[in-house]
């Protein structure tokens, strides 16, 4: 039944995307006076891909990063920057999407950059700390274990730790797409190419439909990739034997 | 008294206590004792209403009680239950004044009732009162939790295996300190255990239950020498069952006049006790504390009444 | 978790700290950038002015007792009082050396020239604050210690602001312009984040409650909030607007108890509707938490059903819930400033008219308040959710 909701809704995107017009009957009752029901001025498609693309790199590079500051973080040469990284996570978790993007203009100006990098620095911090939970959390019997066979802790890493912590940190990827794609719509209002570009269109002519249609796209979007990762991490736990839900 | 009366309770088409009836007096131990999922538990919860019996009803002193509100109902009953149940965000003062407080005694009440219980339980007032749970030894919190069931004076208290998270040791001491504070307040008690050892040393009639029925219910000494039904023989274990007999009396109560050299033994020690020392000491008969004798061929004659049945 | 070791040795036997090591770098690289950045007027871009050319002579002295403070933290002579002492001495000696380089240059009968921080002075805040975070994470302050430093940095801070040492720049230019409008934009920002959190305890809690004893109704219920979720801000706030709007047109009434499409009340309602998830799901999970054994010994001791929930249930469940009040404080106080994009006030009216005109000291005066608050909020909570948790710490069940 779910799966189903989910099949149907995938088909709707792609078909509405691919021609947006033909949809036009169903925005009509949000338009008044006449105004188009669609918005034509730029491609909804190549908005989605544009957005898509922001937040693919953003959170590959966020990924990149934040795994490599957590593998850093739980070795003996970086320990000393644990306490630091936990504190760092949790404040700048704190600090609020929009405003980052603001501050993030005058540094880069306007366009796709404030809005890559703020999209890269707010997506560190789930996977960071998602990284982290799941390299220091491992059962104490199995790191045991793992030493005993007489891994090394290269070797222990790669063929324990990080398979063991693999659900923890999709989970943290899962997180940081979830809010980048919806962070990316606030990228528009610094003139980045993104989805948001529709809604605030909407705004500014009072037209609902552009509105609607912009925020169905991004909130169906949203739906599928955590769906997707879920089921990605459902797999995952259960190909290394840990039951999840 | 309890009067229980063709108790049944059905769940979909599984019926977990079936007909049980049973009393018992004012005053007295009754011990359920069984495997797990032989209705024991269920039958105690429906005596305060925790569980509605699909049938048959429950008598306190004569009063129908699904005729009371069920939380009025509960308030005049103790109820302690295995890993005691403690209010984790209240201190033991607190935890014991609960029903008390559900029944708006006065402060002043409240207080002395408290300090009155800690007392009786050995804990002193000034060092405990304003501890919270996770401050307290396990026993300790067993000890709050049963005397936060007796807070407002109930004449009957449930209890759900209270001592099934303690170890052998504060176990036994547990047991002991129950039995002397339910005979100086006379409560009447009804204790649910999966273990005969506690069930015996408790016990004034020990209830056993298999699937749902009540096979037998009697004084201990007959439950051990004639076990109603092959469970019950089982449950007491056949190579357990003289010495859960001899542990039933006290070496006081069948010394006879006589002679017999080497240490005393106290006249409140059960014949199990003394046959140990025998075996260990190599005697065959001991002196006891103020006067008299205990005898090898006694003991073995009492132990010997388990293979009569 | 395993002793940390706080320094490592070097070969030459000196002990250094690698944290002390990144924060001097960061200190050392941000004095070699530009402090602050100079502007003729307040919209076009302006160049930048180091330290020392903003000082002057003095200013040597100034960059030299930096540099000798942030290197005392490369060495592990350093315990973590000091630390967090140069730290916070650290903090509150970029903003008067802010003060000090913005009187310096600004010229004294020029309206509309701007002195504004630069990358060198962020960083330089930024260096100095990690020092202070990294020695309060690892001296383990109890409680009491944390609230005390909190409302010292929030004094020292406001103290700063209040003595007018950094009027001039121009963040406090752009306050000084609409005073009477940014207090009042506060006061909106407040009433959207914290009425917003009231409004979602008053109906999520219950429905929390609700959903915790019929269990049947959690998929729906949960179901629904997290498609809400996923709606992006800028269309839920968009979409209130003709939705209230509508309401208060049509449904006789609506528009005499407040409901409107226009001003504040959409923008309330969208930050309400996102925080309806947080505060049930910890609702739930918190009441779920409560260990079966408290809750029979509860029933059985003859609580009443509302005793049981008002009396041992919510107590207990209130560290989990606590922890869902501090996820929606701290979120709606960030999303309150997209009220500012559909006229909903709040801080975001001066990010995004600073946006519009390209006026970035006018994106300043909106963003850092608003991070400010969600900075404290964030802190304040999480030591609150501590408090509780410490005093309600459970002894696992042997």
């Amino acid at each position: 039944m779910a799966r189903l909701l989910l099949a149907a809704a995938a088909l709707f995107l792609v078909l509405f995307l691919a021609s947006p017009e033909s949809f036009a009957g169903l925005f009509r009752p949000f338009v008044t006076n006449n105004a188009p029901a669609i918005y034509t001025q730029t491609g909804l498609l190549s908005l989605t891909l544009s957005h898509l693309g922001l937040v693919g790199v953003a959170v590959l590079a966020s990924t990149v990063v934040a795994v490599g500051l957590g593998i850093l973080v739980t070795r003996p040469a970086g320990r000393e920057f644990l306490p630091l990284a936990r504190t760092v996570t949790s404040i700048g978790q704190t600090f609020p999407p929009v405003a980052v993007l603001a501050l993030a203009v005058p540094i880069l100006g306007f366009g796709a950059w404030p809005t890559l990098v703020a999209l890269f620095l707010y997506g560190l911090l789930p996977i960071f700390e998602n990284t982290l939970t799941g390299l220091t959390n491992l059962p104490p019997e199995v790191s045991e274990a793992a030493r005993g066979m007489g891994l090394t802790r290269r070797q222990r890493l790669v063929q324990v730790e990080l398979p063991l912590a693999m659900p923890l940190i999709l989970a943290g990827i899962r997180l940081s797409a979830v809010i980048s794609l919806a962070t990316a719509t606030i990228g528009s209002t610094v003139a980045a190419k993104t989805l948001g570009e529709v809604i605030i269109a909407g705004l500014l002519s009072s037209n609902t439909a552009y509105v609607v249609q912009g925020g169905l796209v991004v909130g169906l979007l949203a739906i599928l990739i955590y769906e997707a990762f879920q089921a990605l991490e459902t797999r995952t736990a259960r190909r290394i034997g840990l039951a999840r839900r | 008294m309890i009067e229980i009366q063709n108790l049944t309770k059905i769940y979909g088409d599984t019926t977990v206590v079936d007909q049980v009836s049973m009393t018992v007096e004012t005053g007295q131990i009754a011990a359920l004792v069984g495997t797990s999922g032989s209705g024991k538990t269920t039958l105690l919860r429906m005596i305060n209403r925790l569980v509605e019996p699909s049938s048959g009803k429950v008598l306190i002193d004569g009063e129908d009680t699904s005729r009371i509100p069920a939380h009025a109902l509960r308030r005049r009953i103790g109820y302690a239950i295995q890993g005691h149940g403690l209010f984790p965000h209240r201190s033991v003062a607190q935890n014991i004044a609960t029903v008390p407080a559900l029944l708006k005694w006065s402060e002043a009440d409240i207080r002395a009732r408290v300090d009155e219980l800690l007392e009786l339980f050995q804990m002193s007032p000034a060092q405990f009162r304003d501890r919270m749970p996770y401050e307290l030894s396990g026993g300790q919190q067993q000890r709050v939790g049963v005397a936060r069931a007796l807070a407002a004076r109930p004449e009957l208290l449930l209890m759900d295996e209270p001592f099934g998270a303690l170890d052998p040791v504060i176990r036994a001491k547990a047991q002991q300190d129950l039995r002397d504070i339910q005979r100086r307040l006379g409560t009447t008690l009804v204790i649910v255990t999966h273990d005969m050892e506690e069930a015996v040393a408790l016990g004034d009639r020990i209830a056993v239950m298999d699937k749902g029925e009540l096979l037998q219910y009697g004084p201990p000494s007959e439950v051990l020498t004639q076990p109603a039904a092959p469970f019950v023989r089982e449950l007491i274990g056949e190579g357990e069952r003289p010495f859960r007999l001899l542990s039933l009396t006290r070496v006081g109560d069948i010394a006879k006049t006589g002679e017999a050299g080497g240490e005393t033994i106290p006249a409140g020690a059960s014949l199990r006790d003394a046959l140990a020392e025998c075996l260990w000491s190599g005697r065959s008969a001991l002196p006891v504390e103020g006067g008299g004798v205990v005898t090898l061929d006694q003991l073995e004659s009492r132990a010997a009444q388990a293979s009569v049945a | 978790m395993t002793e940390i070791p706080i320094t490592a040795d070097s070969p030459t036997g000196v002990a250094i700290s690698r944290t002390g090591l990144l924060f001097a770098g960061l200190g050392l690289v941000a004095l070699a950038l530009p402090l602050v950045q100079f502007k003729p007027n307040r919209i076009v871009l302006g160049e930048g002015i180091s330290l020392t050319a903003a000082l002057g002579p003095p200013g040597w002295v100034v960059l030299l007792g930096l540099a000798v403070a942030l290197l005392i933290g490369v060495t592990d002579r350093a315990s973590l009082p000091i630390r967090l002492a140069i730290g916070v001495a650290g903090v509150a000696a970029a903003f008067l050396i802010l003060g000090a380089a913005v009187r310096n240059l600004t010229p004294p009968d020029n309206n509309l020239a701007r002195v504004s921080p630069a990358a060198g002075f962020w960083l330089l805040l930024l260096a100095f604050a990690l020092m202070m975070a990294d020695a309060l994470s690892r001296m383990r302050l109890s409680l009491r210690l944390r609230w005390l430093m909190l409302a010292a940095v929030l004094a020292m801070l406001a103290a700063i602001l209040w003595s007018g040492w950094l009027d001039g720049v121009s963040v406090m230019r752009e306050y000084a312009a609409r005073q009477d409008l940014f207090h009042r934009e506060s006061l909106r920002h407040l009433i959207l984040a914290f009425g917003s959190l009231g409004a979602a305890i008053l109906v999520g809690l219950p429905l929390g409650i609700l959903i915790y004893q019929v269990p049947r109704l959690k998929r729906a219920v949960l179901g629904v909030l997290n498609i809400l979720q996923t709606i992006p801000s800028l269309a839920m706030f968009g979409l209130m607007i003709p939705l209230f709007g509508w309401v208060a047109a049509t449904v006789p009434g609506a528009a005499s108890i407040g409901v409107a499409g226009i001003g504040i009340f959409p923008a309330l309602v969208a930050l309400f509707l996102y925080s309806l998830l947080p505060v049930v799901s910890n609702t739930v999970v918190g009441l779920n938490g409560v260990s079966p054994a408290t809750k029979e010994a509860a029933y059985g001791l003859g609580m009443t059903d509302a005793q049981v929930l008002g009396q041992v249930l919510i107590p207990l469940a209130l560290p989990v819930l606590l922890a869902a009040v501090r996820i929606v404080l701290v979120q709606n106080i960030g999303l309150a400033v997209i009220a500012g994009l559909i006229g909903g006030g709040g801080y975001g009216t001066f990010v995004f008219q600073g946006l519009n005109q390209t006026a970035m000291d006018l994106v300043l005066l909106g963003a850092l308040p608003t991070i400010a608050l969600a900075l404290t909020a964030g802190i304040a909570l999480d030591l609150l959710v501590e408090a509780l948790d410490h005093r309600k710490r459970r002894r696992d069940a042997p």
